[in-house]
């Protein structure tokens, strides 16, 4: 009986459980955009107050890396969402090569960050107060790159807790929990892993390609 | 009564306090948190008494100096606000109430449930930590840049209020797919007690505003670690921005504390009036709008921070918007009372102390959404009396009264009647003798949260002294008489208050699964007149 190894207790079918678990999901990334609002509306009116400076400060991003790593994220999107079209037709294997290869992009992405964010720390680019660059005209340039450090800061870690809920998924798929009638967590996974590439959709843009 | 003397019931059906830690039974989580929030509302109680006691005198004598009063009425709030009101009604009374509302066995992620409760443990651990480390003294709104330029343990207690937001977040979540997914086929939308519709609006807002407080303490710590400067005036920030992130989150915040208790009122107000809610769908549609609306006013708390006049043109008129539907609430369990056959059982005591102090609570607080009139009262003890007749008249005086009406199914107990109306007695006259010289006060231009006081201010101060001594006595009556219940109180028949909402079909205190058989669903909740006269009838 597929419906009993997998049925909690207090559902009464599988498809209350499913559905129940797919809200859930929806809500907590509800909450997780309107955690990110706050920054998004911080950005908003610094740069609406400094707008110079953000055209300035922006031209010492590196848009050839935030394509590469925009491009990876897309990449690792179809990965999951591939896993999870392999769960719903059985495909085991080929379901752990997928995410497998989503937590390598994830991995890279978070390469490229490192170089981007180490050159920086280089040359002074910091937050705040720590900001020492010279060479950025426009008034309070060191706004921006506190905007620019907790806004990627923020995204990168849910890309670590990401990486961290798909290595999850890996380890029941590797163990049988899963199978085409019951695969709801993976796609819950699979939802979140699409919402922090999309915040990063809105990142790139409003970070590096402005002015 | 019918009940068996010795059923197995969730409180005796596993033992030992392993299993208690591992439960995942909505109605043992429900009451651990029970536990608590208990401890945390004499805790904050204990610092109120600090304060008051501090204020008896307009010379400062009792503490060692300004800054160690500040501490106290900094941790008062604190503690009452994240570690006692917001979870009071939620997590501990509706835990366990909710699912057996909606006819479940559970709630929708039980897991979840228990998960929430830890993290609320470490959160206020993490609180309690930075009260025995000397606390903070910036009030519990972390104004900047005071917050983020004063020593002390400023990021513990940011920390804290995030780790306890992302535990009212989880139980909210919870609730929300609860209702829409676990309920019993025939209980429909408009065919559920009022306490859902209450607890949903509440949940509603606990997802979507907690956020936003999650990530201004994020930034608070950013401000003070890292020195961002994005709410440092000194570097092209704004600590204007900090203000509109606090409300942003706190005004929705007052109406994840008050509308569980306006459920709660819906359901004690027929029950005991034996006798169909009036305006169901009034009550019902009233509490979303006042979740939705209350996003739109967080700028009638920065009047004088300077915003622009327009700006507070629109958020005081919205602030009298969001009355309305607090209003339509009042007047339909007043509606609901007319003819009704009311017995004054102690939880409708509460209740209807519940219906004055609320009352009043919410019309000063026009007088405070006025924006000449607050230019006078801004900052005053007038604020000071008017939260409190809606926090503590409103959501605290609710929370007992439900307390009292859902402890024979708790327990299993029921508690002493007469002692039960001397301690309402008790908190209604010592609430009001500590809150309404408050009220004069302010409106006389005592400021808030001062140490040391002109002398013309001496009587109002020494009445609301005593009042707060007379509430801490009646506290200990109605703590010490549910206490004494429990071991001594008379066995809780099913359904004591002869209510038709659902819960009181199964055991008191309930079977592990809620209900050994599915609910009988021949009445609605509010059905009391279809049973007259069925009665009359048979
Ligand atoms: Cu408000």
């Amino acid at each position: 009986m597929a419906q009993t190894k997998y049925l909690a207790h207090h559902f009464t079918d599988l498809e209350q459980q499913s559905e129940s678990a797919k809200m859930g999901m929806w809500l907590f990334l509800l909450t997780e955009i309107l955690l990110f609002g706050g920054v998004f509306v911080a950005y908003a009116i610094y740069r609406a107050w400094h707008p110079e400076t953000f055209i300035n400060a922006h031209r010492f991003l590196d848009v050839r890396l935030g394509t590469i790593n925009t491009i990876v994220l897309i990449v690792s999107s179809l990965t999951i969402a591939l896993a999870i079209r392999d769960m719903q037709l059985d495909r085991r294997k080929q379901c752990m090569r997928n995410l497998i290869i989503t937590i390598l992009l994830a991995g890279v992405f978070l390469v490229i960050k490192y170089f981007e964010y180490s050159h920086k720390f280089h040359v002074g680019m910091l937050p705040g107060k720590f900001y020492t660059f010279d060479g950025i005209e426009g008034t309070n340039p060191h706004i921006f790159f506190s905007i620019y450090f907790l806004l990627t800061g923020i995204h990168g870690l849910h890309i670590i807790i990401g990486m961290s809920l798909i290595a999850w998924m890996l380890l029941k798929v590797k163990k049988g929990h899963f199978s085409s009638n019951y695969f709801v967590p993976i796609e819950a996974v699979g939802l979140y892993w699409h919402l922090v590439d999309l915040i990063w959709i809105f990142l790139f843009p409003l970070l590096y390609l402005i002015g | 009564m019918e009940n068996s003397s010795n059923h197995t019931n969730y409180l005796n059906a596993t033992k030992g306090i392993w299993s208690w830690l591992t439960t995942v039974d909505h109605k043992r989580i429900g009451m651990m948190y029970l536990g608590f929030i208990i401890f945390s509302f004499m805790l904050g109680g204990f610092f109120a008494i600090c304060v008051r006691l501090e204020l008896f005198t307009p010379n400062g004598d009792l503490f060692k100096d300004g800054n160690q009063y500040n501490t106290f009425f900094t941790l008062h709030g604190i503690v009452m606000v994240f570690l006692f009101i917001i979870p009071s009604i939620p997590a501990a009374i509706g835990n366990f109430v909710l699912p057996q509302m909606v006819g479940a066995l559970d709630v929708a992620f039980p897991r979840l449930n228990l998960l929430s409760f830890y993290i609320y443990l470490v959160g206020a651990t993490l609180a309690l930590a930075v009260l025995i480390s000397g606390g903070v003294d910036t009030g519990w709104t972390f104004y900047t840049p005071y917050s983020s330029s004063i020593g002390g343990p400023v990021i513990a207690t940011g920390l804290a209020v995030f780790i306890l937001g992302f535990s009212s977040i989880l139980t909210g979540l919870n609730f929300i797919v609860t209702i829409h997914k676990l309920r019993l086929p025939g209980i429909t939308w408009f065919n559920m007690p009022l306490f859902l519709w209450g607890m949903y609006a509440t949940s509603v807002i606990q997802v979507l505003a907690t956020p936003v407080i999650g990530i201004t303490m994020v930034l608070l710590v950013f401000e003070r670690v890292a020195g961002v400067g994005i709410f440092d005036a000194s570097m092209g920030g704004d600590p204007v921005l900090y203000q509109h992130f606090f409300w942003f989150y706190s005004h929705p915040a007052v109406y994840i504390m008050i509308l569980p208790a306006m459920a709660i009122i819906s359901e004690l107000v027929a029950t005991f009036s034996q006798k169909r809610i009036f305006g169901y769908k009034a009550i019902a549609y009233s509490s979303v709008a006042i979740a939705l609306f209350s996003f739109l006013v967080w700028g009638h708390h920065m009047f004088t921070s300077g915003q622009s006049r327009f700006a507070a043109l629109v958020f005081s008129f919205l602030t009298f918007f969001v009355a309305v539907p607090s209003a339509i609430k009042v007047f339909n369990w007043v509606a609901t009372m007319y003819k009704g056959s009311i017995s004054l059982k102690t939880p409708m005591m509460y209740a209807l102390s519940f219906l004055s102090l609320f009352t009043i609570g919410g019309l000063t607080g026009l007088f405070l959404g006025t924006l000449a009139t607050d230019i006078h009262l801004h900052d005053t003890y007038f604020v000071v009396a008017h939260f409190h007749y809606v926090m503590f008249g409103g959501t605290v005086i609710a929370f007992i009264g439900g307390l009292h009406y859902w402890w024979p199914k708790f327990t299993g107990k029921m508690f002493n009647e007469f002692w039960g109306q001397v301690g309402a007695w008790g908190v209604f006259i010592g609430f009001n003798l500590t809150f309404m010289p408050q009220f004069l006060a302010g409106f006389r231009g005592m400021p808030r949260r001062y140490y040391e006081y002109d002398p013309s201010f001496e009587i109002f101060n020494q009445l609301s002294t005593i009042g707060a001594l007379t509430l801490a006595v009646s506290f200990t009556i109605v703590g010490i008489n549910l206490l004494v219940s429990i071991f001594k109180g008379a066995k809780a028949p099913k359904n004591p208050w002869n209510s038709l909402s659902i819960e009181w079909q199964t055991e008191s205190p309930p079977v592990t699964e809620n209900y050994a058989t599915t609910p009988d669903l021949t009445y609605g909740p509010y059905d009391y007149d279809k049973r007259q006269a069925a009665r009359a009838e048979g």
